[in-house]
């Protein structure tokens, strides 16, 4: 018996864990059946895209800003041991618009919105708030998860295009201050090697992380525990949740795109 | 007509409600006593299909509470939480008038906020505090609030839980009074969760005391102080020693 009580504990662990996935695949499929059936919350929404989009700029700005030059030192000192110099302005525009700019900035925003969401809706859990939602005929999945996860799917693309933006000029800034870049040429350089699709696969790959954020904190918000310490596990598992989907979906859709 | 019969409840290996049998006649105000984790609460949330029971039946006028339209069935109930559940992202007018800005009882903004206005004067608050929110007020004039939201919409049946927990006595007799008033104004019938004993003989037509999972004891209020059961005798006189354990 001793010697089984591991496989046992694994096994508690593997379901414990798939029927966590189930549960988060069922919720986020009637997330998505309630978009387009009304009732509609567009004050909600509006409110929800101030909070995840507008608010989240400096942060993902700062993000992108110091990434892009950092990138560009890197590539630089990468690039002297076999006289590849030149290479800075396309790897750093690449490198943000296919993979840095979304990965960080879901991140980034997982890290601000999974988790003010999770506690909010968590503590409108505790406080029978959301109780009181379902008394008043308004169901808590469209009123509170719908109106957030659309305006994340919506918010984190635009997002992640103006953090490429900022990260790439970022990269030119170091570029032309520290590495004596020409800054016409280093322009130049960016323009001619960068394509729509890379940016066009950074937003898709933006607007999936939106989403996963959002979802997660709904669905840990909406199933917190009971009390402080029942908010403060939510909050963490969404913020937890929310960063693992964004690599995991990163690989995905990067196979998806460029494989 | 509210008909509870044989309800039960399980919560894990916690046997909450019993086979619980309640009967709560149109237009007339019931009071639920009992002591901490008796499942009062669960009770209410059963009717209200918040939470679903594992047995028995609950019947609204008739009709199974847990069939037909959901949207009708709960635009019949206004509901004051225990401690307020006012939303706070709202404005007071906002969360007294939530159901009359959506669904199907929604009506135009301008008129949702007349009447809002009309129902915190009512609960005896003036027009104010109608732009603020509410963290800004204090737990009376929030529990006054979620009063008003409650019969924002005129509902048949009204349901309090623990009213007049955690306020001042004298708070706990305006609200109590309100509550008498209100429900004997709107012929409203009432079911109210409460520890309070003078809030029980304020609002009460009718009492329930629930004890181990079933009704105990229920009948007027006229007849509760008279009535030898020792439960409610000890329950009533908050006596320390007698058939309910306590811990201590």
């Amino acid at each position: 018996m001793i010697l089984l009580s591991p496989f046992a504990g694994l096994g508690r662990m593997v379901l414990g864990l798939l029927s966590n996935l189930g549960r988060v695949a069922i919720y986020a499929a009637q997330v998505v059946s309630h978009i387009f059936r009304p009732p509609f919350y567009p004050r909600e929404f509006l409110h929800a895209l101030m909070q995840i989009g507008w608010f989240s700029l400096p942060v993902v700005g700062m993000t992108a800003l110091f990434t892009g030059g950092a990138l560009a030192l890197q590539i630089y000192a990468g690039g002297q041991r076999f006289s590849a110099e030149a290479v800075v302005p396309a790897i750093v525009a690449i490198g943000m618009a296919r993979e840095l700019g979304p990965v960080l900035g879901g991140l980034m925003v997982a890290a601000r919105v999974a988790s003010s969401i999770a506690a909010e809706i968590g503590t409108m859990k505790v406080t029978e708030q959301i109780d009181a939602l379902v008394t008043l005929s308004t169901n808590p999945l469209k009123y509170l998860a719908v109106p957030r996860v659309v305006a994340a799917t919506l918010a984190v693309p635009v997002l992640v295009a103006v953090g490429d933006s900022i990260g790439i000029m970022g990269g030119w800034l170091v570029g032309v201050q520290r590495l004596d870049f020409n800054s016409a040429a280093y322009i130049k350089n960016t323009v001619d090697f960068l394509e729509m699709w890379d940016i066009t696969s950074g937003l898709l790959k933006g607007a999936a992380f939106g989403f996963l954020v959002a979802l997660m904190g709904c669905y840990h918000g909406m199933n917190s525990g009971r009390g402080a310490q029942g908010v403060g596990r939510a909050t963490k598992s969404a913020v937890v949740s929310a960063s693992v989907l964004i690599f995991a979906a990163n690989y995905l859709l990067t196979e998806l795109f460029f494989s | 007509m509210i008909e509870l019969r044989g309800v039960h409840k399980t919560f894990g290996s916690n046997a909450v409600l019993r086979g619980v049998d309640l009967t709560i006649a149109k237009g007339t105000s019931m009071v639920i006593i009992g002591g901490s984790g008796t499942g009062k609460s669960v009770t209410l949330k059963c009717i209200l299909g918040l939470i679903k029971p594992d047995g028995g039946s609950i019947t609204l006028d008739g009709q199974d509470v847990t069939r037909g339209d959901r949207d009708a069935f709960l635009a019949r109930f206004g509901m004051l939480f225990q401690g307020g559940a006012l939303f706070d992202s709202l404005r007071i007018w906002e969360n007294v008038a939530f159901r009359l800005l959506r669904g199907s009882l929604a009506r135009p903004k301008a008129e949702a906020r007349e009447i809002a206005i009309e129902k915190l004067r009512r609960v005896g608050l003036g027009p104010q505090v109608a732009d603020l929110f509410p963290a800004e007020l204090s737990g009376g004039m929030q529990k006054r609030v979620s009063l008003a939201r409650a019969i924002a919409a005129n509902p048949e049946i009204i349901f309090f839980d623990e009213p007049t927990t955690g306020l001042d006595p004298i708070m706990s007799g305006v609200i109590n009074d309100l509550i008498r008033e209100i429900v004997v104004e709107m012929g409203a019938t009432a079911m109210t969760i409460t520890h309070d004993m003078s809030s029980v003989r304020a609002i009460a037509d009718n009492v329930a005391m629930l004890h181990g999972g079933k009704v105990r004891w229920t009948g007027p209020v006229s007849e509760m102080d008279a009535t030898p059961d020792p439960y409610v005798q000890q329950f009533i006189h908050g006596r320390a020693e007698g058939p309910i354990e306590s811990l201590r």
